[in-house]
């Protein structure tokens, strides 16, 4: 049966990629620390300096750590997106992605389901991260750690697609610097993880558009309402346009006769 | 899973005037290739032949734009999925994950070929068997050497029973005796299981005497034909002869 063949794949890539991540203890370990770090350190001392007033979700008012937790959680599944869009290039290289293409079925739904594999672990680093915040004093309500989880599935996609498609068009990502300056940073500091948007429209004008209309600072606001049991219908929606538009362009790279393989695969 | 019954008589591959240019540098030109079931056809050619652009085509990598490839009669383009399930590939620079374990990695890839665990635990058991490295199923296998992994790689691609098997020069950096013994095993496969067998090489020694030989050389077919044919029509008297005559003969 057809559908058997497409679920026994879909189990196959992500539990390859769960197993992969705890294997990696460094990687699991690493993965936690950065944003613990953001946590701990960063937003403690920031505490005094940046008041938060109280805006939706928040029904009062709130210490910085609370604010940023969200954002931290973004953070994680860029993180997680870009290195896995990394691996991906990394295993082009070494030839198991090659290995996957070869599987006698659609491309679409191979890479879709490296996608869905790459969110299963962000969520997983997601939970971790909530489960350490928790015992520091943010909790937010035991039902929106409930239904934060589809928003981080939505956002983890969105963000593992936007990988895949520098995977399809990047021909080298030579070291994870480059990511960083080009990716992480501009798209973490230009969004509403670490300040809330009327905060930025106050100091810079530019500033508060590109965030707006930045794809991660909706990805972090879906996260924010749902972890307080709230749903954001614009972040939802832009959300999830982000997520088709990426992904499309990414099977288009990915496809071996329109996209970049060519350019790249000579030899 | 399992062989394409209805084409049983089709050949395992055909290639018709199969021609791939990077911009305007010509890679393969009007390249014809057919190999019967339980054919085992080395491809011959040095480094910048085409032989990797020819592996691309096969495995779908690039599109052919121009002439057609089937595999076991199902059109790599038009019927690419059921083409896909004929066929076995072993890549040139490994494809295993060093982290997983030799059983995590067999499992991962019969599962992309859509295999239950049962099945795929039964087949794995007789590829793995059959290349005596059962007992070293639950290694890492970062643990093991480069003529094992080799061996792990190749009952990968035959856990699916594909109708062709292609090993892109497999045999690269090892020692003499794995060499030998990985020569040997995919002989006895075709041999054994009737199995069409696609080996790109650049080592001569790799060569059986009743192999298909084909020559490759500046993206053209030179020869094409049993060994002893090719000798003949070449009259030289080793592979190797015959070999520098058609490719550096040709060349000046």
């Amino acid at each position: 049966m057809r559908i058997f063949h497409y679920w026994r794949a879909l189990s196959g890539i992500v539990s390859r990629e769960v197993w992969r991540f705890l294997y990696q203890r460094e990687r699991f370990i690493a993965a936690l620390v950065r944003p613990l770090v953001w946590l701990f350190v960063f937003a403690a001392g920031f505490r005094s300096t940046l008041g938060i007033a109280i805006t939706p979700p928040y029904e009062t008012y709130i210490l910085y750590e609370v604010y940023i937790t969200p954002g931290l959680l973004g953070m994680i599944q860029l993180f997680n997106g870009m290195q896995s869009s990394l691996s991906m290039v990394y295993d082009r290289e070494m030839g198991s992605m090659r290995i996957l293409m070869v599987a006698p079925l659609p491309r679409g739904f191979l890479l879709m389901a490296k996608l869905v594999a790459g969110t299963f672990v962000s969520i997983l680093q997601a939970y971790a991260f909530l489960g350490i915040a928790w015992l520091y004093g943010i909790q937010p309500p035991l039902d929106g750690l409930l239904w934060v989880f589809p928003a981080l599935v939505l956002s983890g996609m969105m963000l593992g697609a936007l990988g895949l498609l520098l995977s399809s068009f990047i021909k080298q990502l030579e070291n994870f610097a480059g990511v960083m300056n080009f990716v992480i940073f501009p798209m973490f500091f230009m969004s509403t993880a670490l300040y809330p948007l009327w905060k930025i429209k106050e100091s810079s004008e530019w500033l508060y558009w590109v965030a707006q209309y930045n794809p991660f600072s909706q990805a972090v606001e879906l996260i924010r309402f749902a972890l307080y049991g709230q749903l954001n219908q614009y972040a939802l929606v832009y959300t999830g346009a982000a997520f088709v538009i990426f992904m499309l362009l990414a099977i288009l790279g990915y496809n071996p006769s329109k996209g970049m393989m060519m350019r790249k695969g000579r030899g | 899973m399992g062989r394409c019954v209805k084409t049983m008589k089709k050949p395992a591959l055909e290639i018709e005037q199969l021609s791939f240019a990077y911009g305007k540098k010509k890679a393969l030109d009007h390249v014809n290739l057919t190999i019967q079931p339980a054919e085992c056809c080395i491809l011959l050619g040095p480094n910048g032949a085409g032989k990797s652009t020819l592996f691309a085509l096969i495995t779908r990598l690039y599109d052919c734009r121009e002439g057609r490839i089937a595999l076991c009669g199902f059109d790599i383009k038009r019927e690419s999925l059921k083409a896909l399930a004929t066929l076995g590939v072993v890549f040139q620079q490994t494809t295993l994950d060093p982290d997983l374990t030799v059983l995590q990695n067999l499992r991962y890839h019969a599962a992309l070929h859509g295999m239950s665990r049962k099945q795929a635990d039964q087949r794995i058991q007789q590829e793995l068997e059959r290349f005596e490295m059962y007992h070293r199923r639950k290694e890492k296998v970062r643990q093991l050497n480069g003529g094992h992994k080799r061996r792990v790689e190749i009952a990968r691609a035959l856990l699916h029973k594909p109708q062709l098997l292609l090993l892109d020069e497999p045999t690269v950096g090892l020692d003499m005796s794995s060499r030998q013994s990985i020569v040997a095993h995919v002989h006895a496969l075709v041999k054994d299981d009737k199995i069409a067998v696609l080996w790109a090489t650049h080592l001569v020694d790799e060569i059986y005497p009743d192999d298909k030989l084909v020559i490759l050389h500046q993206g053209k077919i030179k020869a094409n034909g049993v060994v002893s044919d090719v000798l003949q029509k070449t009259g030289t008297e080793t592979i190797r002869e015959a070999f520098s005559h058609l490719t550096e003969g040709m060349a000046s």
